[in-house]
């Protein structure tokens, strides 16, 4: 089995609110110093998905990158955590790309890599929320998906996958090849050893420009950005102290009655 | 373009009765339509569901285009893809709204891409811009820390929209419009799903999205013994639990708790964050509440930011006194 997983490497999401600022001239947000890099949360969860396929029926993944001076220091860990191979597609021109353009070139290059059963994709970018690359590659390349995923299994030759809804789960099977985007409940991404971490930065990595994509120059973009801006909410929060903690509760829950919320 | 006319809204069904976010697509889309001075069309999707044309009128739509067959009883990607298509190829609409659901989040991306035009997904806000006379769609990125205006430069422009950032019409039963009954010729071959098993979670007590009053759990809570504790101050108050990410992620309590970006929209009249420091992926999901209330040992906890009331205190002292007093003053 060749399983494909796309991830992203995306400016840490957990950062403090307080440090995230936009630059209301150009729409862009400025990078906070001291907020590193990471792979995007959901990617890290469809790389897991992927391991686990690995270890119960065989597979080999090939991890696929796209951005513009893709930090090798955090794309290496899905290496260490055990993907087979690396593919970055890396270039000057793949950057601020719409969901439709990443889409359209990441699967180019699943094209160009040729052979596979599943891709897996994490069900959005943590930066963009864009939500929408995954199936877009899906329906581009002509292959069910199945999205939201907290499962995913090879059995009976066929894919099951436990999809999480609104109030319970649904299980989908699907014929290969197929496409499946995953959220966190598929598992967080396990912790490789020293050695492995090692050894991945030694392992070699492919890279393909834009124009071994036949990509020269970015095609008109479907999603316009207007603007980008933080939105202000100012509450006051009135804070309710006492000398214990059973004490400010119970005043808390007072003021609660005299506001009139309980 | 110019061949494209009008606001299309699909309208979704769960068991049997339309959805609520398809009264507040309709609304939405009732209110672009009239900008652009065009029509609001909407489509249902489903088996049995032909019953609910007049119910999509009286909300606010002129004509109702129904695809109503045994194959679309469920909801896969492959067979309501079809029914789509078939749909906006004879509707010809400029802008297409579906929910941010489960199932628009699967078939607004698909069909999209397959219309070789875009989506934007989980709009807070829409407007026609005067100028141009396109649709603005406002949209949260960066996990909630800001907002990004987008426009859809092919047609026709599809939006999936977030639950609750739009009122319902009232209902006007003596509204009229146009029912169209769209036959759609499913080729099983092309629907490569299978729903294998479907497990329902057994609700006890208020739907998260629903309940006036939400009791959420955080990272802090430490376990599941603790939302134990939460869900007797929710019962109290005839509430319901969420928790947040990490909580769902450690199984403290179910997947379908989580409150947040990606998690379930929530804007009850008080929504009570125990143990929660308030991330922006969070607050994404219950900056709308009414009232807020902060418990957290933490004085710097970004979640006060966004309270009305708090203390500062660890939750395992002040919650089983905070449960007791409520139960007094609100049986009293
Ligand atoms: C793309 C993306 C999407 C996400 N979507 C969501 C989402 O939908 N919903 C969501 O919730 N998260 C989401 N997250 C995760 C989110 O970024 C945060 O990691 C998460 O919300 C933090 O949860 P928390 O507040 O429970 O935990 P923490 O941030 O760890 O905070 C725990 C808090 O508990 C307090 N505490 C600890 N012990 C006690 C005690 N004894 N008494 C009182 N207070 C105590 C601490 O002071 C702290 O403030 C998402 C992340 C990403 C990257």
């Amino acid at each position: 089995m060749k399983i494909i997983v796309c991830v992203k490497v995306v400016l840490d999401p957990e950062m403090p609110a307080s440090s995230f600022k936009v630059d209301a001239a150009t729409n862009k947000v400025i990078p906070p110093k001291g907020t590193p890099p990471v792979l995007n949360p959901f990617d890290e969860n469809a790389l897991e998905a992927a391991l686990r396929i690995k270890e119960s029926a065989g597979a080999s993944v090939t991890v696929l990158s796209l951005g513009k001076n893709i930090s090798k220091a955090v794309i290496r860990k899905s290496l260490a955590a055990g993907a087979d191979r690396l593919v970055l597609l890396e270039d000057d021109a793949f950057e601020d790309l719409d969901a439709c353009t990443t889409a359209g070139l990441l699967a180019d290059a699943i094209r160009e890599i040729g052979e596979y059963d599943v891709i897996i994709c994490g069900r959005e970018a943590a930066d963009t929320s864009a939500g929408q690359v995954g199936l877009g590659i899906a329906e581009i390349l002509g292959i069910p998906s199945v999205s939201l995923a907290g499962k995913v299994e090879f059995a009976d030759n066929q894919l099951k996958v436990d999809r999480v809804l609104a109030y319970g789960t649904e299980t989908i099977g699907v014929l290969l090849p197929a496409l499946v985007t995953v959220g966190n409940e598929a598992g967080a991404l396990r912790t490789p050893g020293i050695k492995a971490v090692m050894e991945a930065q030694k392992k070699p990595l492919t890279v393909w420009k834009a124009a071994d994509l036949g990509f020269s120059q970015p095609q008109t973009r479907k999603i316009g950005v207007r603007k980008v801006f933080q939105p202000v909410h100012e509450t006051k929060c009135d804070i309710v102290t006492a000398d214990t903690p059973e004490e400010a509760a119970v005043g808390l829950a007072r003021k609660l009655r005299e506001a009139k919320v309980l | 373009m110019a061949d494209y006319q009008g606001v299309l809204v699909h309208c979704e069904t769960s068991e049997g009765k339309l959805a609520s976010i398809a009264a507040e697509l309709l609304a939405a889309g009732k209110s672009l339509a009239g900008e652009l001075g065009q029509e609001l069309s909407a489509v249902l999707i489903g088996s049995d569901i032909a019953g609910l044309s007049q119910e999509v009128i009286s909300r606010g739509a002129d004509r109702v285009y129904v695809v109503d067959q045994p194959l679309l009883k469920d909801y896969l990607t492959d067979s309501y893809l079809q029914a789509m298509v078939k749909v906006i190829g004879q509707a010809a609409p400029r802008i297409v709204l579906l929910g941010q659901t489960h199932l628009g989040r699967d078939l607004a991306p698909r069909l999209a891409f397959r219309l070789n035009t875009a989506a934007v997904m989980d709009c807070v806000a829409l407007a026609i811009d005067p100028a141009t006379r396109r649709l603005l769609m406002t949209k949260p990125v960066y996990g909630g820390n800001a907002q990004a205006i987008q426009v859809c430069e092919s047609d026709p422009q599809v939006a999936t929209v977030r639950s609750k950032v739009v009122s319902p019409l009232p209902m006007d039963s003596g509204r009229q419009g146009g029912v169209i009954n769209v036959a759609v010729d499913i080729d099983p071959a092309l629907v490569r799903t299978r729903v294998l098993a479907r497990k329902a979670e057994t609700s006890t007590g208020v739907k998260l999205e629903d309940a006036a009053v939400v009791v959420t759990g955080g990272r802090g809570i430490g376990g599941a013994e603790g939302f134990k504790q939460l869900a007797e101050l929710a019962g109290t108050l005839n509430g319901a639990v969420g928790a947040t990410r990490p909580a769902c992620d450690n199984q403290w309590i179910s997947d379908n708790a989580q409150v947040g970006l990606t998690g379930k929209i929530v804007s009850p009249n008080l929504y009570i964050a125990v143990a929660v420091s308030g991330s922006s992926q969070h607050l994404s999901g219950c900056s709308s509440s009414k009232v807020i209330v902060a418990i957290n040992k933490d004085p710097e906890a970004n979640i006060f930011k966004s309270a009305h009331y708090g203390i500062v205190a660890d939750w395992k002292k002040a919650l089983p006194a905070f449960t007791a007093k409520v139960k007094e003053l609100v049986s009293g």
